[in-house]
Order: C-alpha cells, then sequence, then structure tokens
C-alpha cells in the first residue's frame, strides 16, 4: 500500500511530469494563457492518461511481452493512444455532451502529447503492475495539471507587469517555469 | 543560390527549427545538459527526419490525404524504432544518456511538421536536403545548449574540464530549472538583437506544435 501511495505522489510532486522531465511542454507552454483552459486541458489530461495507462498496460503484458514483441512497443503504444483518444471523443460526445463541451477541443492535442507516450513507456521500463501503472498515470496527470493551473494563475499577474521589451511572451513564461522547477526540486528531499 | 543548398541554408539558420520555429521543445529541454547529448539527441533525430522525408515524399501519390496523419505515424514510429535498436547495439552510451527521449522521438513536432509542410509536396532529394537542413539545425541548437549548460553548470565541455579548478560550477544550469532558464535567455538574446522568432506559437493558444493540433485550433477559434 505503501508502495503504491508513493508511486502516485512521486509521479505527481517529486518527478514532476512537465517541471522535471519536461514531457507536454508544447501544451504547458500553449494553453496555460487562460487558467480555465488549463483546468480543463488538466482534467482532460488526468481522464486520457489514466485510461491510456491502463490500456498500455493491459496491452504489454497480455500481447507484446508474451509474443516477445518488446521492440514494438513504441509504434504499439503510439497508435494506441491516437486510437484511444478518438474513442473517447466519440464516447463523450454520445453519453455526456456536458463534459464533452469542456473538454473537447483539448482531447486531440492529447494525442500529440509526449506525456501520454513517456508515462506509458516509462510504466513498463520500470516493470510496473497493472494497478502501479494505473496509479502513475494518474499521479503524473495530477501533476500535470497542477504545473499548469499554477503557471496559468502566474500568468495572469505577469499580463499586468510592465516587463521589458526583450523579456515580453516567451522568455518571461519560461523563466516562471524555471522557478516553479526550482520550488518543485524541494519535493526531492521528500523520503517517505 | 542552388535549391538545394538554399535548403540547408533554411534548416540551419533561415527557419532553424528550434531558435526560430521553436519546436521540439521537450527534447531540447530534457538532454540539454551535456553537449554530447544535444549531438546524440540531435543526430539521431536528423537520421529520423532525412528518412522519415525521404519515405515520405516517395510515398506522397500513394497515401490517400484522409489517412495521411496515421501513416506518417506508423512510418515515423518504425523509423525510430530502428534507430532505437540500433544505438542500443552500437552506441549504448548515447543509449543510456538519452533514454526515455530516443522512443519520444516519435512526438518530436520536428518531424511530423516537415512531413506535413515539406515532404508530401516535394520531390525525395529535395525533401531528403530539407531533413539534413533541419536536423542539423535542430543539432546545432541543442549543442550549443548543451555547451553552455555544461560549461556552467559542470564546468567541461564534451567531456574536458574548462574551468580552472577553484571556481565553482552553478550546479542549477544542469539541472532542470536551468534548461528553462538558458531557452528563456538564448529567446531574450535573440529578441534584444531584433532577430525575429516565431515565439508566439509557443505561448499563445494553440502552440503550432503540429499538423494534428492545427485543425483544432482552428476548431477552437470558431
Amino acid at each position: 500500500m505503501k508502495a503504491l501511495i508513493l508511486i502516485m505522489i512521486s509521479g505527481a510532486l517529486i518527478n514532476n511530469v512537465v517541471l522535471n522531465q519536461f514531457l507536454g511542454i508544447c501544451s504547458f507552454l500553449g494553453v496555460s494563457k487562460q487558467m480555465k483552459a488549463s483546468a480543463s486541458l488538466g482534467a482532460a489530461v488526468i481522464f486520457v492518461l489514466t485510461i491510456a495507462s491502463a490500456v498500455a498496460s493491459l496491452l504489454y503484458d497480455l500481447v507484446l511481452a508474451p509474443l516477445g514483441l518488446d521492440f514494438m512497443k513504441t509504434i504499439v503504444f503510439i497508435l494506441v493512444i491516437a486510437a484511444l483518444v478518438q474513442i473517447v471523443e466519440m464516447f463523450l460526445k454520445k453519453t455526456s455532451p456536458a463534459v464533452y463541451k469542456a473538454l473537447g477541443i483539448f482531447l486531440p492535442l492529447i494525442t500529440t502529447n509526449c506525456a501520454v507516450l513517456g508515462v506509458a513507456l516509462t510504466n513498463v521500463q520500470n516493470g510496473y503492475n497493472f494497478i502501479e501503472c494505473v496509479l502513475s498515470g494518474f499521479g503524473t496527470a495530477v501533476g500535470y495539471t497542477i504545473a499548469i493551473v499554477l503557471l496559468a494563475g502566474i500568468r495572469s499577474r505577469i499580463q499586468e507587469t510592465d516587463l521589458p521589451e526583450p523579456l515580453r511572451g516567451a522568455p518571461i513564461v519560461l523563466i516562471s517555469a524555471a522557478l516553479m522547477s526550482i520550488a518543485f526540486m524541494g519535493f526531492s528531499g521528500l523520503n517517505i | 543560390m542552388n535549391k538545394y543548398v538554399e535548403r540547408l541554408y533554411n534548416g540551419l539558420i533561415k527557419e532553424n527549427p528550434t531558435m526560430v520555429l521553436m519546436l521540439g521543445m521537450c527534447p531540447t529541454l530534457a538532454v540539454s545538459t551535456r553537449a554530447m547529448n544535444g549531438i546524440g539527441m540531435g543526430l539521431s533525430t536528423t537520421a529520423v527526419l532525412i528518412l522519415s522525408n525521404l519515405v515520405i515524399s516517395l510515398l506522397r501519390k500513394v497515401i490517400p490525404d484522409e489517412v495521411r496523419l496515421p501513416s506518417y505515424i506508423v512510418i515515423v514510429a518504425s523509423l525510430v524504432t530502428v534507430t532505437e535498436l540500433l544505438l542500443e547495439a552500437y552506441i549504448p552510451s548515447v543509449y543510456e544518456a538519452l533514454g526515455i527521449y530516443i522512443p519520444l522521438i516519435v512526438v518530436n513536432c520536428i518531424i511530423l511538421g516537415r512531413a506535413e509542410a515539406f515532404a508530401n509536396k516535394n520531390k525525395p532529394l529535395l525533401s531528403v536536403m530539407d531533413g539534413v537542413g533541419m536536423g542539423l539545425g535542430f543539432t546545432v541548437a541543442l549543442t550549443l545548449a548543451g555547451l553552455f549548460r555544461e560549461v556552467l553548470g559542470n564546468g567541461t565541455a564534451f567531456g574536458f574540464r574548462i574551468l580552472p579548478s577553484g571556481v565553482q560550477p552553478i550546479a542549477i544550469f544542469v539541472q532542470p530549472p536551468g534548461a528553462f532558464l538558458v531557452i528563456a535567455l538564448f529567446i531574450v538574446i535573440m529578441n534584444a538583437i531584433g532577430i525575429k522568432t516565431r515565439q508566439k506559437k509557443l505561448v499563445e493558444g494553440c502552440d503550432g506544435c503540429c499538423s494534428t493540433c492545427a485543425s483544432t485550433c482552428k476548431e477552437a477559434e470558431k
């Protein structure tokens, strides 16, 4: 039980997917302009990453590993993730239009989010079992959401400040991310 | 200028994928801790990019337009797998240093971006040259960022110590925050001397990441 909690906390805080491992930087910098959009994207990532980790884990344990097709994992995972996002999108459209309206436009973005493929591959590399994979996927996605929502908050304050010309735009956002990353380094001392 | 040489100039300087187009930020930030890692990552990506541009250009009249993106992804993923296996077999030091970021070349926006923007409209040889130019542009940018971080954060360049032994390196530069700081610094310098970058793509709405999200952005605008 302790190990499972540790996997989640490690995914969310200690090895934060954006600030420590640099996965999903594109959407982290691109979407964090608005708080509402960031929170919705975060929710969509939690949803997709948890399902994708579960599916990838099952597929690897039941199909790829027994057949000795370990080397096919990159191709299989990326296709499964792309297909999965499509299915989730269609499923949400039919069953809960309200959720679809909130998350819909962000779902296709997630296919190209390297965090999803990155987590699926890391799980396999670490030799996690099914439950550990799901928790690790969920924890990582929560970490992503924390990071993007925090950055969106910081950026809403930056917009009101008077910055020197060359710092405007991407540089100040990257510097904010660097400062957040320093703060998150504090978690690496966490030994549970 | 010869149109093949022009492709090289375009990739290396005019439309440098990292510094000007702001593409492929994930690997840039992640592996630029050492100059050697930058070269390893840059050349691996270059190899995949050249081959994917070649294959996609050869197949440009065969692949139906509606399924082109999934087809490109399968082609790129196969090439990445081949590269990964070759690295594991012949250059294990690079394979271990880059780790998870080698399979993640599949989702590097530069590769799908060039397939969509160039290779599916142009002849094979020209597409190969585009791949060489873009790949080398990426390699140079990654190596520069890696060198900068390695010198400041570790006091070495390509593994050789260059700072005098009394000088304490600034360790933060080889740690994760340093990656964000160094890229921010590069953009600030380019802004200050007046080189136009497309950083707006990076921070406003759509990040210009991939062709897939281009269609998403149009929907979002509506």
